[in-house]
């Protein structure tokens, strides 16, 4: 698996925002690239990031454990993470956790059997005051989910999928 | 030296007011930017920790060494505090106490009690403290965390990962001296664990450092564990006889077997460290390979016998060639790795002999500069200084694998300083490299001279005439620029230059550009006794065949010490046909034969953990030991079965009682530092031999042969352990892809590579680090040691 000469295109500018001897800055910026590439990071496609800037794998393998929006297996179509961090968790999100579960018939951690949906617990995003919120792979952020509103993104994304 | 040179640290560098801190009462005087860690060690107080390690970068996240300093709200880090002037510090007070109480609890969470199952168990840091600053019993009784346990390869055991308390020494130590992260932490906090990256091992020529930097039983060493305890062993002091640093070392022994070799810290020689190849080659000591008692030759094969009538024979032997030939006919040739003493009887006994054959420099091929030195060779410097140097110009090296704690100097020097490389093969010397040159074999005494003339012209000096016809290229200018910037600086030769057949012109070209940059040269060194070995004469007197000469004019009768000839010697095809033709060949062996083998007598002789003896290192440092176990069945240390055999020809005045008497005939330490000198004076020299011309037939191109790091001696080659990781793997041909082209060669496909009367088949690598038109064929290996010299022409054809 190798990246896309467009991918390649999107890291050098990452990089290009770094002094030149300092590519390794640019790695958190290189594998969201990948990700949004691949979907998920195999640890070919760190090992190639690794590569790319210069650093040893097992340091971009760091960087990658470290934060959670990476995703190191294969998800589905859509990740959904639901924070479930104390103020969220008082305001609902554990209900809102439990209608998802319910409706998509899968835990956390798990994905759909038609490999549309992966569900992850997630930590504070920063919105506590719009709780329950969700992170659709890691780019859209849907806020006051009540079960109908759950219902509506669901199927939107099912329709897209 | 007199001049200013820049601290190693840089904090240390802007700063040069003292400043006074009180710890425990206690007023030291220390460097601002020190921090209260070392202000304490400096007074001799002991702050508990395990993350710190002087020698490594400060993380200051096991936060065992919390003390109390007076004015701040809460109890700061040791480590990672720096002194201010009249700062208080208690590191005993309540408050320091209840709070490294604490932390010790913490760390006791999630590491298993189970000390009297643990390898590390007796020698481990967390265990020690815990008994000051841990509690009697736990507090916590719900789940452990549980780390799966990983493979990183056959020197380091990661079994029990459980047992890490992500100090994160063993990440810093790649990053930081063996210059490759290989370990990690990945996941972060509970889930935080000390990985290598998916799927890969820990190859690093100093990975057993991180065994003992690591302070609790996650990082054992993989050959030892669950062999001994560590109280059940006496530790006893030798010095490495592996490569010419002469690392001090602390070897452990159980019942008269060398378990383990650690470290003995020396500052002016390995630190705290040891390379892999020192650490792990004990392994061999005890192999099944080891001749346990004499042999004589009966037929195709050999028998033991008992040391009375091996010793017969083999006097017997010497007499009858003496008597046939003369002294000249007979030569002797001894591993660079024998003892100061052993060296020294063995050329004393070839000369009662008659004969002024003698040396012990195998693997070199030119000997031209013999009859102009003015002085032994060696490293120009002292080991020490290697780490402060501003720049440096290393020739000809496989410096990593050939030197692993030289390397690990001049990584250090690197981060300040700018080193250059001139070399045959494009290696990652894992440092950073200011300027790079990668010339094939042939082609380096030109570089050098081209790097020479650049410098001439660069300080408006005259340009010495062996430079006269370079024409220097963009990189030798880069390189001299380089070399002419900054105060102290080095020139550094290494085992190409020993090995290759212009090594007269190398260290000529290296004197001239060290007279015009005014700073030492030297040779990085080749085997524990690589300078002792002229201390102790055993090189050719007049008139006398050299480690070369000895071979390519066949004498009649051989004397070989401590040397298996097919790897040993730098031409080992030539070296096994003048042996076969021998009437008579005694060798003096810690093994076995090989298959191929010619030796009339086999005598079984102690390596240097059963001997006493002396090394000279690459420095001219003198240093001395003791054997640490009895030898092995009935082998027996070489000075003494040199000695009888000296009584048994008639030779009264070589019969020493005692290793003392032997060390009186050899000359004072402090002499040493006088002979000492790399300048060869005077003369012409004849062109260089063997160079064949590289541009004649299809299929010819120059051979580089590296000696691979675990394949330097015959211990070496037998440790086990060793002989799993991924640098002892056996030669295959490698070239770049234009070279292969030629050749007419595929990757992955066979080649038989031709060289004088041998040849053998190999498989095909493509490597990008080769020059054009060179193949790398690794020496001293059995697949190899049909070919002749390391740097010559060799023919290459598909197989």
């Amino acid at each position: 698996m190798s990246l896309s000469a467009d991918s390649l295109k999107r890291i050098d500018r990452e990089i290009a925002k770094y002094p030149a001897d300092q590519k390794q800055s640019a790695v958190m910026g290189a594998l969201i690239i990948a990700q949004d590439e691949n979907g998920w990071l195999s640890s070919d496609t760190l090992a190639e990031v690794a590569r790319y800037l210069g650093m040893p794998p097992v340091a971009v393998y760091e960087v990658a454990t470290f934060y959670n929006m990476y995703n190191l297996e294969p998800t589905g179509r859509f990740k959904l993470t639901i924070c479930t961090c104390l103020p969220c968790g008082l305001q609902g999100a554990l209900a809102a956790a439990d209608h998802i579960k319910a409706r998509l018939g899968i835990d956390f951690n798990q994905t759909t059997a038609d490999g549309c949906f992966t569900l992850k617990e997630g930590e504070c995003m920063g919105a506590c005051a719009m709780a329950p919120v969700v992170l659709v792979n890691n780019k859209r952020m849907c806020d006051r989910l009540s079960n109908e509103a759950i219902d509506t993104l669901l199927t939107e994304l099912k329709a897209k999928a | 030296m007199g001049r200013l040179q820049w601290p190693v640290r840089l904090r240390e560098a802007y700063v040069s007011q003292n400043l006074k801190v009180e710890i425990d009462g206690q007023t030291v005087e220390v460097p601002a930017g020190s921090m209260v860690m070392e202000a304490a060690s400096r007074l001799g107080l002991y702050v508990p920790h395990f993350c710190y390690h002087r020698k490594l970068s400060i993380a200051a996240n096991c936060r065992m060494c919390l003390v109390d300093v007076e004015k701040a709200p809460k109890p700061l880090p040791a480590c990672a505090t720096p002194v201010t002037d009249g700062m208080k510090v208690h590191t005993r007070s309540d408050k320091a106490r209840q709070a490294q109480n604490g932390v010790m609890e913490f760390l006791l969470i999630n590491h298993p009690l189970d000390c009297p199952i643990c390898d590390q168990g007796g020698e481990c840091q967390l265990q020690d403290l815990a008994v000051g600053y841990g509690g009697s019993s736990s507090r916590y009784d719900e789940a452990k965390r549980v780390v799966e346990r990983k493979d990183v390869g056959p020197l380091v055991a990661t079994e029990e990962m459980s047992r890490c308390i992500q100090c994160t020494r063993c990440v810093r130590f790649g990053q930081e001296i063996a210059g490759v992260m290989e370990l990690g932490m990945i996941g972060r906090g509970e889930h935080s664990e000390i990985v290598a990256f998916v799927g890969q091992t820990v190859d690093s020529e100093l990975s057993g450092n991180m065994i003992d930097i690591c302070p609790v039983g996650a990082l054992t060493s993989k050959p030892f564990r669950y062999s001994a305890r560590t109280w059940e062993l006496s530790r006893r002091q030798s010095i490495a006889a592996h490569d010419a640093l002469g690392s001090n070392v602390i070897v452990q022994v159980k019942q008269n077997r060398v378990m383990r070799v650690l470290p003995l810290e020396n500052e002016a020689i390995n630190e705290c460290w040891l390379s892999d190849r020192d650490r792990f080659s004990y392994q061999g000591l005890n192999h099944p390979d080891r001749l346990t008692r004499p042999m004589v030759r009966s037929g195709d094969g050999w028998v033991e016998t008992d040391w009375e009538s091996a010793l017969a024979r083999a006097a017997d032997g010497l007499r009858q060639v003496i008597q046939a030939h003369g002294g000249a006919g007979l030569a002797a040739l001894a591993s660079p790795q024998a003892t100061l003493e052993e060296l020294h009887l063995l050329q004393a006994l070839t000369r009662a002999l008659g004969s002024e054959s003698i040396d012990f420099r195998a693997r070199q091929t030119d000997f031209r500069a013999d009859a102009h030195r003015q002085g032994i060779p060696w490293l120009g410097t002292d080991v020490a200084s290697l780490s402060t140097l501003d720049r440096a110009l290393v020739v000809g090296s496989f410096l990593r694998k050939d030197q692993p704690l030289l390397a690990q100097r001049l990584r250090q020097m690197a981060k300040r300083g700018e080193i250059n490389l001139l070399q045959v093969i494009d290696e990652d010397p894992l440092m950073r490299v200011a300027n790079r040159m990668t010339v094939a074999p042939a082609q380096l005494a030109d570089a050098l001279a081209q790097v020479v003339r650049a410098v001439a012209e660069k300080l408006d000096q005259p340009i010495p005439p062996e430079a006269d016809r370079a024409v220097p290229g963009a990189q030798a200018r880069a390189i001299a620029q380089s070399l002419c910037g900054g105060e102290s600086r080095a020139i550094l030769l290494g085992s190409v230059v020993h090995g290759i057949a212009t090594r007269t012109e190398l260290v000529v070209l290296a004197q001239r550009l060290a007279g015009l940059l005014g700073s030492p040269f030297g040779h990085l060194g080749e085997g524990a006794n690589g300078v002792g070995g002229y201390i102790a004469g055993a090189i050719p007197g007049p008139g006398g065949r050299n480690a070369s000469t000895m071979f390519s004019q066949p004498a009649a009768g051989y004397v070989l010490f401590g040397l298996e000839p097919a790897l040993d010697c730098a031409n080992p095809g030539q070296a096994m046909a003048a042996l076969h033709s021998a009437q008579f060949v005694l060798s003096l062996s810690c093994y076995a034969p090989r298959p191929g083998d010619r030796a009339d007598v086999l005598l079984p002789i102690a390596p240097a953990t059963e001997t006493p003896g002396s090394f000279v290192n690459t420095e001219g440092r003198l240093q001395t030991f003791n054997a640490v176990v009895h030898p092995l069945a009935e082998a027996r240390p070489g000075w003494k079965v040199l000695r009888v055999l000296a009584t048994l020809l008639g030779f009264e005045h070589l019969a020493f009682d005692a290793i003392e008497a032997v060390r009186t005939a050899l000359p004072a330490a402090q002499s040493i530092a006088a002979r000492l000198g790399n300048t060869i004076e005077g003369g012409s020299y004849p062109a260089p031999s063997g160079q064949s011309d590289t541009n004649g037939a299809a299929g010819t191109v120059q051979r580089i042969a590296d000696v691979p790091i675990y394949a330097t001696d015959p211990i070496v080659r037998r440790a086990s352990a060793l002989q799993q990781t991924c640098d002892a793997i056996a030669p295959r041909l490698r070239a770049c892809e234009s070279t292969l082209q030629k050749l007419g060669l595929t990757a992955g496909a066979s080649a038989r590579v031709r060289q004088g009367e041998g040849s053998t088949v190999l498989a095909v690598e493509l490597d990008a680090t080769v020059p054009a038109d060179c193949v790398r064929v690794s020496a001293a290996h059995p697949d190899s040691a049909t070919l002749g010299a390391p740097f010559d022409v060799v023919q290459v054809e598909a197989a």
